[in-house]
């Protein structure tokens, strides 16, 4: 082989820079996350169910409950519980941070439910933030009234 | 290997690649799915409005509070860019078929109450790409936020200016949010909806509720005994555009 001294080198740099995340993390551990459970009452299936199936069975819940009007669900064992993400779920789990959250944070999903759905600890929404382009055109990030009228009545007179 | 084992092969390959992940991941077992109890059923939804009633409080604006509020209707200042569920406008935009010109004089500062039409063939609905919104059995034209992605061919559709796009993100205009119920984010369609989430509880839609004048009727229209079409039966009522053959439900008592 021509160029030995550089190429087998190069190749045992190359495999170690490839493999950094490896071992640069080897042997540290993260801690598990630990979701606050309600104190009491009982979720719509088993812990185990939910813990790994909780998202096909929201995915089919929101299908059920808008599009076929089906707002009962009877679980596996009989109980009946009314289907919906705010006025269900969250009245037993009522803290979206030390429950969702938390593993989803580990997990480093981001589910897209709380873009619409306010969570039990939301009680006022935030004034709109400035992002980086409208600071630099200097766009006020609150909509104000356009010069037409505001409301009925005054617009054509 | 000759053609018999690689045929063999190939075969348990498929069955251990397909079969067996699929049977080992269980997906949501069959349970049931109903729908609730108490709710108000109708085969077709429809409102009709006692304009002259309406009238009466010219002033009013309770049906668009509580509507607004009860569904967290942003209440954005800026005209382009703002969101409604129900609002009022004049005579001459209302109808803009007008049968003639001397209406629009006998109308003048009379509003006219206006919300998504729920017609029997939805426009809206044909258009849509993602069947985020689609026609009901009920007669409502309901919106499922989860699917819609905001390509607004609906509000092109739709001949009654209904329906409004979210341009930025309605929450920080919601001053008052009701927690029961969710907001819309940037970039989805939103709309009336008939109060579906109160019909399922059993109550009437929010707007008629709080119509303090008792203007608004709402109820089955292929229901003989209902209200609603005893009065569509006994007076005088037009509808928006009905010309354009969407089948409006909402009717104007004049």
């Amino acid at each position: 082989m021509y160029n030995s001294d550089k190429v087998i080198p190069g190749i045992i740099i190359f495999v170690l820079f490839v493999t950094l995340p490896i071992w640069w993390n080897h042997g540290k551990s993260v801690a598990a996350p630990e979701p606050e459970l309600p104190k009491k009452g009982r979720c719509v299936e088993s812990k185990e169910y939910m813990r790994s199936h909780h998202m096909q069975l929201l995915n089919v819940w929101r299908n059920e409950a808008i599009r076929q009007g089906m707002r009962i669900y009877t679980s596996s064992d009989g109980a009946r519980f009314w289907i919906s993400l705010q006025n269900g779920c969250m009245k037993c789990h009522n803290n979206k941070s030390k429950f969702c959250d938390r593993c989803h944070q580990f997990a480093a999903v981001e589910p897209y439910c709380w873009n619409c759905h306010i969570p039990p600890e939301t009680k006022k929404f935030k004034a709109p933030k400035a992002s980086g382009l409208l600071k630099l055109f200097g766009v006020p990030p609150v909509l104000h009234g356009s010069s037409q009228a505001e409301s009925y009545g005054h617009a054509e007179h | 290997m000759d053609r018999r084992k690689f045929l063999k092969l190939a075969g348990l390959s498929v069955t251990l690649a397909g079969g067996v992940p699929g049977f080992l991941n269980r997906e949501v077992k069959a349970r049931a799915y109903t729908p609730p109890p108490g709710a108000l059923t109708a085969r077709r939804w429809g409102l009709a409005i006692d304009v002259r009633k309406c009238w009466e409080e010219p002033n009013c604006n309770e049906c668009i509070k509580a509507c607004h509020h009860l569904h967290n209707v942003p209440d954005i200042p800026d005209k382009k860019r703002e969101v409604k569920w129900i609002w009022k406008d004049e005579f001459e935009h209302v109808f803009p078929d007008k049968p003639n010109e001397f209406n629009n004089i006998i109308f003048t500062h009379k509003p006219f109450l206006l919300l998504c039409n729920h017609c029997e063939h939805p426009p809206c609905v044909r258009v849509c790409p993602t069947q985020a919104t689609f026609k009901r059995e009920d007669g409502i034209v309901m919106m499922d936020y989860h699917r819609c992605i905001g390509c607004r061919f609906c509000m092109a559709a739709c001949p009654f200016g209904a329906r409004s796009f979210n341009w930025v993100d309605p929450r920080p205009y919601i001053k008052d949010p009701n927690p029961k119920f969710p907001t819309r984010m940037k970039g989805v369609v939103e709309k009336c909806l008939f109060c579906y989430e109160r019909l399922e509880k059993g109550k009437i839609p929010a707007c008629v509720e709080a119509c303090k004048k008792k203007a608004l009727i709402f109820g089955d229209l292929e229901d003989e005994h209902s209200e609603i079409v005893r009065v569509l039966k006994s007076r005088f009522s037009i509808r928006r555009k009905s010309e354009l053959g969407t089948g409006p439900s909402v009717f104007y008592l004049l």
